[in-house]
């Protein structure tokens, strides 16, 4: 009837699960058995079946983070059998569908694991880092006013995609906790490089880009060493090219800081 | 207390209203500015704008978000894009026509002062978000570029590939993030505002529970600022992110605060159908895709369990199209979804249960080559053959309407303020611009206008207006109002029944959705006024809220909800039992034409709806704010 070519069959599968009652709580892995899901449920509505059977049975459901359960908001994020948001390449973990997963299977559910994440519960982690190296620097400012026309200001449409393209970040962490050295990078870059590409990003280019960088590093990410993990993970398919952006705005902004006189008052 | 609703809507000719107010309002002069503090709850598009903006002008802000982050919010989620008046493709646009499309889409029920200054200041938000780097879709010129949306025939609505409200959102996150680095705004998320305090009848702070350590705090503040989403999720299955709520604005309406036009939800046309029985949310496909999609069902009933492919052109039925010629794939919402759901109600539905029309762009791929129709649509034809495993390329994607945006809201006057003094509601969380129902890309421009260019002048007006003795946490209404929070969170996990929140909360939905979705009558409604209440005993009886409050806990954030929205449904249900007529959104079987459509009584019901909360177990008042109409016509809405 319809194309849907997994429906009806159900399968049978074992969680591994990472419990953690709080943030300095001892955590550790927990099995739970996960019957009878249909292969058209996302990888959260299993979850969500998951708990509401440990919620009958009396005990504490899985607690996750998700919002919009449409891949937008960046909320949901677990690491699905060592893969961030799981095995399907530019995809949540909400977008993530059981027919991905076979009848029998395992899978290990842990939360993102990094310094700058620390653990607040079972899969839930603090991301407040991002936050901060945006507030250190990661936009236009353009208080609200009376601005010029918007067509005053033609863009080639090659620069918006790309500023679009790198824009696109949820802020899901998923390159973070991908990376072997838990670096921030992709992150960091992709909003270096959404607003390097634009005219109206020029002026305040190299005080975002030195004072984004060093915030990064005040967080406790670690360095880059061009692995190219994240840019695999992140659900928006963002390119390492980014860092390189990244990397060149941050030197030109370190060569020219002394110039420039802003370094004192940059804090 | 009464309720007296005076909209105040400044005198004068409609297009000087808002310059004159104005002018005419009073300003907070810089120093001041710096004593007031102000309270947002919500950092969506409304409540970021306004925390930004506010913060910008040297206001004192305090900002509230559930999520871990205020860029989050559910507006990051909106796709298809945001109207404005600027007629860069000179088509015929203008501030008037724009006002104009927008009352009649909503079907002659909004106010006509607050949607012309809507559609004035639509332009200023286009200009301010393309400042702040808002990477919108350009021609290759360099230009801005548009799409059209329903119930227009310009092409005004701008937009940033599939993602419009993450990048307007993003855009005004940003310029939050800035003024929380700068100190002007403090931010407090994963906090949950459950009641509102109010001294000496203003509105002068909330208590909000911080989701992570479970303490119930409280703020004070000289004015209150609501940005809290609409109430969709009344139906546990809509497009809308699952913590989305009606908390902030029921503790408000319980405190006061008209609840104006409850019964105006909008069904939205254009949703993947559900698929199975654990399903948790649907999944809205933007609009923008009736821009090139053709939607279909067979003409025959028999026809309809075939594969699309094996239906021949002669024997489908194009039904918009047939029925609404000059509109026809871009008729609006509400006219959509009724025509969707009569296709499937005669038996001609497809996919699972029937419960689907096509939307089909096979005419589009070889008009314009996959290529392009790639390029405009490429993540939602991704993100469709995720959820269903069909690829829309080559196979017509299956829709069904889903319960998507609320049009009602708490009641405020042309300065945003509801019926309690100080307390302001923007964004869909207000009642007040698009009537009984919303056009497609209104909702992001309403809330970037009430947040960026309404509130910042129209809060210094009532601060200037008024003076303010200081309050603090210790005040007897404070404490009270703490208590109540802490004894409503002990009774919640102390019931320790049998079924799970969200077991009751579908058992809302499913009623809500029998009742008060799509299509009413009088008898529906009045079993659903009976079901709903004895729901709600059962809640307080038998709900089991695993853990403790002390700690991160999801299942207790989840009943707290549950619980208003058991609440809420009723009102909803009675204002659509009082509303004898259909409009917009709102369809009582009852009052249809001849072929149809929707027929509305001018004559009675040219009013909107506000309720007044009377007390625990007495039935609630309904005040009436009469509409006049002095710049458009009164006519039957056609789209043929
Ligand atoms: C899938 C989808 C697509 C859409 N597409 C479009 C479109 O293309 N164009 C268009 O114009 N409109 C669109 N809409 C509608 C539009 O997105 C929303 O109406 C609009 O974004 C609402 O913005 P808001 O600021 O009023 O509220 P929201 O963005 O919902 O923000 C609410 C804020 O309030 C906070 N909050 C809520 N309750 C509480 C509480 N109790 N305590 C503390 N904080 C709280 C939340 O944390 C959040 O920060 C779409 C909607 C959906 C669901
Ligand atoms: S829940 Fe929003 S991205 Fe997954």
């Amino acid at each position: 009837m319809s194309g849907t070519s997994s429906a009806a069959k159900s399968m049978n599968l074992t969680l591994h699960v990472w419990r953690q009652a709080a943030a300095h709580a001892p955590g550790g892995i927990v099995d739970y058995p996960a019957n009878d899901i249909s292969p058209d449920m996302s990888f959260l509505e299993m979850l969500d079946v998951v708990n509401e059977r440990l919620t009958e049975g009396g005990q504490e459901p899985i607690a996750f983070d998700h919002d919009c359960r449409e891949g937008i908001c960046g909320s949901c994020g677990v690491m699905i059998n060592g893969a961030a948001h799981g095995p399907m390449k530019a995809t949540t973990a909400c977008q993530l569908h059981m027919r991905s997963f076979s009848d029998g299977d395992e899978i290990w559910i842990e939360p993102w694991r990094a310094k700058a994440f620390p653990v607040v519960k079972d899969l839930i982690v603090n991301r407040s880092a991002f936050d901060r190296i945006i507030q250190a620097g990661g936009y236009i400012s353009a208080p609200t006013g009376t601005p010029q026309d918007a067509n005053a200001l033609p863009i080639r449409k090659p620069d918006a995609d790309l500023a679009m393209d790198n824009a696109a970040c949820i802020g899901c962490g998923a390159c973070v906790a991908a990376c072997p050295n838990a670096s921030a990078s992709l992150f960091t870059a992709a909003k270096i490089t959404h607003l390097a590409v634009l005219p109206q990003g020029q002026p305040e280019r190299s005080t975002r880009a030195r004072s984004m960088v060093e915030t990064m590093d005040l967080e406790g990410f670690g360095g880059c060493t061009l692995f190219g993990e994240c840019q695999v993970a992140c659900p928006k398919e963002i390119s390492i090219d980014a860092i390189m952006q990244m990397n060149r705005d941050y030197i030109m902004a370190s060569a020219t800081k002394v110039e420039l006189g802003e370094w004192a008052g940059s804090a | 207390m009464t309720i007296t609703l005076d909209a105040k809507i400044p005198a004068g000719p409609l297009a000087g209203k808002w310059d004159k107010h104005q002018f005419d309002m009073k300003l907070v002069n810089p120093v001041n500015k710096r004593k007031f503090h102000l309270i947002v709850v919500g950092s969506g598009l409304a409540g970021a704008s306004a925390a930004a903006t506010l913060s910008e002008l040297g206001y004192n802000v305090s900002c509230f978000c559930y999520q871990d982050s205020p860029r989050r919010a559910h507006s990051i989620a909106a796709q298809g894009g945001i109207n404005a008046a600027k007629n860069y493709r000179n088509d015929g646009d203008s501030v008037q026509r724009l006002f104009y499309d927008t009352i009649k889409g909503g079907d002659f029920r909004a106010r006509e002062a607050n949607v012309y200054r809507l559609a004035q200041v639509s332009v200023d938000i286009i200009d301010q978000c393309v400042a702040q780097g808002v990477p919108f879709a350009r021609e290759y010129g360099g230009l801005l570029a548009n799409r059209s949306f329903g119930g227009a025939q310009v092409s005004r609505t701008f937009y940033a590939r599939g993602q419009t409200g993450q990048q307007l959102l993003i855009g005004a996150y940003q310029a939050l993030e800035k003024e929380i680095a700068g100190g002007g705004v403090t931010m407090y998320e994963r906090h949950e505002m459950l009641e509102l305090v109010l001294v000496d009848g203003k509105a002068r702070g909330i208590v909000v529970r911080d989701m992570v350590s479970g303490e119930i705090e409280s703020h004070t503040a000289d004015a209150v600022i609501l940005a809290t989403g609409g109430y969709g999720n009344v139906f546990y299955l809509s497009t809308n992110a699952k913590g989305c709520n009606v908390t902030a604005t029921w503790r408000a309406h319980k405190k006061g605060a008209a609840f104006a036009n409850p019964c105006f939800t909008q069904i939205h046309p254009t949703c993947i159908p559900v698929a199975g029985g654990y399903q948790s949310k649907l999944t809205l496909m933007s609009e923008s895709l009736r821009n090139d999609g053709r939607v279909w069902v067979p003409k025959r009933a028999e026809d309809s369990t075939k594969e699309p492919s094996q239906i021949a052109e002669e024997d489908r039925d194009y039904y918009l199209e047939r029925k609404y010629p000059s509109y026809g794939n871009l008729s609006p919402r509400d006219i959509a979804s009724r025509a969707a759901k009569e296709a499937c109600d005669d038996g001609r539905g497809v996919g699972p249960g029937g419960l689907g029309v096509y939307l089909d762009f096979a005419d589009a791929i070889s008009r314009l080559g996959r290529p392009m129709i790639e390029e405009r649509y490429g993540n939602l034809f991704e993100m469709y053959q995720r959820i269903t495993d069909e690829d829309p390329y080559t196979r017509p994607m299956r829709i069904y309407p889903a319960v998507h945006y609320t049009m009602g809201g708490l009641w405020v006057d042309y300065n945003l303020m509801s019926s309690i003094d100080g307390l302001h509601v923007l964004g869909e969380a207000n009642f007040s611009d698009h009537g009984a129902n919303r056009l497609g890309a209104s909702a992001l421009m309403q809330g970037l206008a009430d947040g960026y260019f309404v509130i910042p002048y129209t809060i210094g007006h009532y601060l200037a207006s008024n003076k303010f003795e200081p309050v603090t946490t210790a005040h007897p209404a404070f404490v009270a109002a703490n208590a109540a929070v802490e004894e409503r969170t002990r009774r919640l996990l102390s019931i320790n029944g049998t079924r799970t929140v969200d077991s009751f909360h579908r058992e809302l939905g499913r009623i809500m959705w029998d009742k008060c979705g799509m299509a009413r009558d009088a008898a529906g409604l009045q079993q659903a006024l009976e079901l709903i209440p004895k729901l709600r005993e059962e809640f307080w009886r038998n709900v089991k809220v695993p853990g403790i409050g002390a700690e991160l806990n999801q299942s207790l954030e989840k009943a707290g909800r549950v619980a208003d929205f058991l609440e809420f449904g009723e009102l909803m249900c009675l204002d659509a039992l009082q509303r004898e007529e259909s409009c917009g959104g709102h369809f009582r079987t009852e009052y249809q034409t001849a072929d149809g459509e929707a027929m509305r009584n001018d004559e009675q019901f040219a009013y909107v709806a506000a309720w007044e909360y009377a007390g625990e177990g007495q039935p609630p008042i309904l005040h009436k704010e009469p509409l006049a109409f002095e710049n458009v016509h009164l006519s039957t809405r056609s789209y043929k």
